[in-house]
């Protein structure tokens, strides 16, 4: 009985263990294969220059450069919207069916696929309200889309910060707003920024919504306003691998680790925020 | 002289009766013990005083509470009740701030901005609840490093620090080692020249060490209130005998 119960143990903790090394393969297996062919073609040449030859030599520096541009405007457009409903939502706003209806449709808005943020943004932005594809109407259709992650991981900083806090705060006489000014949002501000910016790394990597919106398919200048087209990064390789003959693999990995490298840099960010904070957290 | 009254007052919450018609009368300058075993009410007294329970979406409060003559549930600023009335809770409850912004914080709120004033404020309200010369080195360290005894007394700093004219204390010392609790037991005395004291205690004997009068509370009910000496040596109601002496609760 008891051998039973050890040999049991032992398969389950083999199980176990190989789930999670199942895990990181694919993970491992993904960024080993773009590293190693994509490595060669990261010179200083190919990240700051223009592209030439109709894609297939020289640099991706607009479609670098569009990415950044659409990350910043996405997050001017979302960040601050996200951040004050969320505090709405958990400050504010008292348990009826609006707000149940407000959070369902949030829930909702983050399960929509990012193609139908893509048609909803050419419809609404790009010929509704005339921005044209241009920055800002890409930006915005990546911000609708990022809204949701910044929304639900701002209201779970905020419901985190315990709610002895608030009541101490408003024993001494302080209004709701300084509370939540004094008290709630400093010691959410991490949580805000880790759910921000992983949702920003997702709108960095995302095609579909920039297809209409923004994306240009060859265009090799910098954006001049925000009212002008950009090249992207994932556009670019959705480009590079299916709409041009001829492109030699080395650029085609080499556009897709900038992309990846972009990505991590930005969730690494997060989780180093999130550990110093949990280093420094005091309650 | 009347600091504050309460008549008639009932509150309920999603159908249960928390408290029912309590009248009493607090007495300026007095420490008022409230004792009573759990669930008889005494927090949430406290809690409509200062009208914490306004934060309770359920809850319903009848009858009317009187601080110097002013009915506090009608044309009374809820924010100004608060500074009026300050509340010391049960578990030392720092804010994740310095010692000095803690006690500053109030002040703060209330729009003092001048750094001499302010030093003024913590200096002044940290040694009044006896923890100046303990903290008076490292003011700008988190609160959180203190000791549970030394986090209460900040607390009641910074309580202190909004100059409240009544102070409701709820079971302040029930996380607090012996020599703690007569530290801030002592505070108290200390604080009964200028304040009048509301203290909440599931210890029995720490209302008789304390406590000018006491009150009796059960199952929502205010069994009692008399002088303390009267109550802990000849209670009227046998309830009152009963729970003093340890038979119940």
């Amino acid at each position: 009985m008891k051998n039973d119960a050890r040999v049991i143990q032992k398969i389950v903790f083999f199980l176990l263990g190989a789930a999670t090394v199942l895990i990181i393969l694919p993970v491992l297996a993904i960024f080993l294969l773009i590293l190693v062919n994509g490595l060669p073609a990261l010179t200083p040449e190919f990240i700051f220059s223009m592209p030439k030859m109709g894609m297939r030599a020289g640099g991706i520096f607009p479609a670098i450069v569009g990415t950044l541009y659409l990350v910043i405007g996405t997050a001017v457009f979302s960040l601050p919207l996200g951040v004050l409903a969320a505090i709405y939502l958990t400050e504010y706003a008292e348990e009826n069916w609006l707000t149940r209806l407000i959070e369902v449709a949030i829930v909702n808005l983050a399960g929509v696929p990012s193609i139908v943020y893509g048609l909803f943004g050419l419809g609404l932005f790009v010929i509704f309200l005339n921005l044209g594809a241009s920055i800002i109407a890409g930006s915005l259709t990546l911000a609708i889309m990022t809204l949701p992650v910044i929304i639900t991981s701002s209201k779970e900083a905020l419901i985190a910060v315990p709610k002895s806090f608030r009541e101490v705060s408003y024993s001494l006489g302080a209004s709701r707003w300084q509370t939540v000014k004094r008290v709630v949002l400093p010691n959410a501000v991490p949580g805000i920024l880790t759910g921000t910016i992983l949702g920003l790394s997702r709108a960095a990597g995302e095609t579909a919504p920039i297809l209409f919106t923004v994306a240009a398919f060859y265009l090799p200048r910098l954006p001049q306003s925000m009212f002008d087209q950009v090249m992207a990064l994932p556009y670019h390789i959705y480009v590079l691998s299916t709409q041009v003959p001829n492109v030699s693999n080395k650029i085609q990995y080499g556009t897709i680790l900038v992309l990846v490298l972009l990505v991590f840099i930005m969730n690494i960010t997060a989780s180093v925020i999130r550990a110093r904070f949990r280093k420094r957290k005091l309650w | 002289m009347v600091k504050l009254r309460v008549e008639n007052l009932t509150v309920n919450f999603d159908g249960c009766q928390a408290l029912k018609a309590i009248g009493l009368e607090v007495r300026a300058n007095e420490i008022l013990g409230v004792i009573g075993p759990a669930n008889s009410g005494k927090t949430t007294f406290l809690k409509a005083l200062n009208r914490m329970l306004d934060f309770i979406p359920c809850r319903r409060v009848a009858g009317k509470i009187f601080l110097d003559g002013q009915d506090i549930y009608a044309n009374m600023d809820v924010l100004s009740l608060r500074r009026r009335i300050g509340m010391v809770f049960a578990l030392p409850l720092p804010l994740p701030l310095s010692i000095f912004e803690n006690v500053a914080y109030g002040p703060r709120l209330h729009n003092q901005k001048d750094k001499r004033k302010l030093e003024e404020i913590v200096e002044k309200c940290l040694k009044a609840s006896y923890l100046w010369d303990e903290v008076k080195d490292r003011l700008h360290t988190p609160a959180f490093n203190l000791s549970g005894g030394q986090q209460q007394r900040l607390c009641i700093s910074r309580t202190l620090a909004v100059e409240p004219e009544l102070i409701l204390y709820d079971e302040p010392c029930s996380g607090l080692d012996p020599i703690s609790t007569a530290k801030v037991e002592e505070a108290m005395q200390e604080l009964k020249k200028k304040y009048t004291q509301i203290l909440v205690t599931n210890n029995t004997k720490q209302a008789a060490r304390v406590s000018d009068r006491t009150a009796f509370f059960l199952m929502g009910e205010l069994v009692e209130l008399d002088d303390t000496n009267k109550m802990f040596t000849a209670p009227k109601d046998k309830r009152t005998d009963d729970y003093i002496a340890g038979r119940f609760g």
